[in-house]
């Protein structure tokens, strides 16, 4: 897999530092927690990586591709796909199709091949098919035809899961994938994240549920006004009295 | 003698589309009451946030907000009755300062002076914000955004304030504080509280009773202090 990484990335919002020159290289097939206070600059940074939010300084590669400057569905098709803490799902319709759409490389997005439609309707049958056996890995295949804003909450998130492997992303940026999740699937949850690190998958993700992090973190980064204060394995990083007292008391 | 209910829902079912989600739920919630709602995903505890507030028709069943009927709910009615929704995921105006999105929050008072009385108290409770007022809201974190929604919802000073979720994009430190802080609003504005909470523990802490959604329906309804004993709480919720 191909590295991932930041350098000297710095981003301010009205004057306010949320990121302040950060050099982080993620660990390869590894699951990657970002832990911190809110307001530590988490999600910002996860922005940065993906193209939403532009650095004021710094650069991302992947591999030897510097992708800071690329928009964000340019990054997707290389290979770096996310989750949002308010998820952006299509709420008006139904849930298949929001996992039709979040398939790469479709022969019918280009004009011409929408117009010729040649070998459309044989991916369309190949992509619904992935489509329902990822639904059914996250639970939510008997949901399929149910609109997707009639979902619960916890449904949508795994739905935005399941979007985010439908795109067959090598590298997974997920902003708080449990939260707001019945304890039972969260469980699933973390099993499914921890089988796509197996596969070779690069997890990064942002978690407030400590137990979470414990449970499946390779390497944890503890970020705190925009800058590391510590990373590591997480029986080192979460024992040390410092971030106990600044996060987790 | 027992508080009055604020709140009185009589097997009340609802749904989106055909799909029924609600299947004859019944719960009241007295003034100065916290009542927590917990279950799995997908058990209609959203459901019956939005039914309450008239975000979603009631099909079935009855509804009252202090001894009196409501027929169809609709969520202006509901906010001229002191009724307050926070919905999941710190809804806010991301273009919109922090005082914007308070004064958006009392937009259905009358006069300026009440405004700012709200828009004071409601800062009070979270003197974070006070310091960002002019702060865009999008800029702030997912803790300062949830701090606002909830803000947003005491500029009317609620009789009853209906809560989704309020600690979900916390951090561990914050979560506690701010649930300690909602018993504080409720003890101190004597408001009654219907809240929907995935982290149990935490909520049990200072609800006063509480009532778990399963499939639509009520499975278990108690005092909090029943549900405090960890195999008991195994065998209704988890």
């Amino acid at each position: 897999m191909e590295s991932f990484r930041c350098k000297g990335l710095s981003k301010s919002f009205d004057g306010v530092r949320a990121i302040a020159d950060l050099d982080i290289e993620f660990p390869s097939s590894e699951i990657t927690s970002i832990i911190g206070p809110n307001g530590a600059g988490k999600t910002t940074l996860i922005n940065l990586l993906t193209g939403f939010v532009r650095p004021d300084v710094g650069r991302c590669f992947l591999g030897e591709h510097d992708i800071t400057r690329l928009a964000p569905d340019r990054i997707a098709r290389l290979g770096v796909a996310r989750t949002f803490q308010d998820l952006k799902l299509i709420l008006q319709v139904p849930v298949l199709d929001n996992m039709m759409l979040a398939r790469p490389h479709q022969a019918g997005e280009t004009l011409i091949g929408a117009l010729l439609r040649i070998g459309v309707a044989k991916e369309e049958m190949r992509n619904r098919d992935e489509a329902i056996r990822l639904l059914r890995l996250v639970g939510l295949e008997e949901k399929a035809t149910d609109l997707a804003g009639e979902l619960s909450y916890g449904q949508q998130k795994l739905l935005t899961l399941a979007c985010c492997l439908a795109t067959e992303a090598q590298i997974l940026l997920l902003d708080e994938p449990v939260a707001g999740v019945h304890p039972d699937m969260a469980d699933k949850i973390l099993d499914l994240m921890r089988t796509l690190r197996d596969e070779g998958k690069l997890i990064l993700f942002i978690e407030h549920d400590i137990s979470a992090v414990r449970r499946i973190a390779d390497h944890v980064i503890v970020l705190d006004h925009g800058k590391v204060r510590a990373q590591g394995p997480p029986r080192e990083v979460l024992e040390r009295p410092e971030i106990m007292e600044a996060y987790l008391a | 003698m027992p508080e009055a209910s604020v709140l009185e829902v009589k097997n009340l079912v609802s749904g989106y589309g055909k799909r029924e989600v609600l299947k004859g739920v019944s719960i009241n919630v007295a003034s100065i009451e916290i009542l927590a709602i917990i279950g799995h995903n997908g058990a209609g505890k959203t459901t019956l946030l939005k039914a309450i507030f008239g975000l979603i028709p009631i099909w079935e069943g009855e509804l009252s907000l202090n001894g009196g009927t409501m027929r169809s709910p609709n969520p202006i009615e509901m906010l001229a009755h002191g009724v307050a929704y926070v919905p999941q995921g710190n809804r806010v105006f991301t273009e919109l300062t922090v005082r914007e999105n308070l004064e958006m929050g009392g937009v259905t008072l009358r006069s300026k002076a009440s405004l700012t009385e709200g828009i004071e108290r409601a800062v009070d409770m979270f003197p974070a914000l006070k310091l960002k007022l002019h702060r865009t809201a999008g800029t702030l974190s997912g803790g300062e955004k949830q701090m606002l929604a909830l803000s947003n919802a005491l500029v009317l000073s609620p009789r009853l304030l209906l809560l989704d979720e309020p600690s979900l994009g916390l951090a561990p430190r914050l979560v506690s504080e701010a649930l300690m802080r909602i018993k504080q609003i409720s003890t101190d504005s004597r408001t009654a509280v219907l809240i929907v909470e995935q982290k149990v523990r935490e909520v049990l802490k200072i609800a006063d009773r509480v009532c778990v959604l399963r499939n639509g329906r009520v499975s278990f309804s108690g005092p909090s202090k029943d549900l405090v004993d960890e195999t008991k709480l195994r065998e209704v919720y988890l």
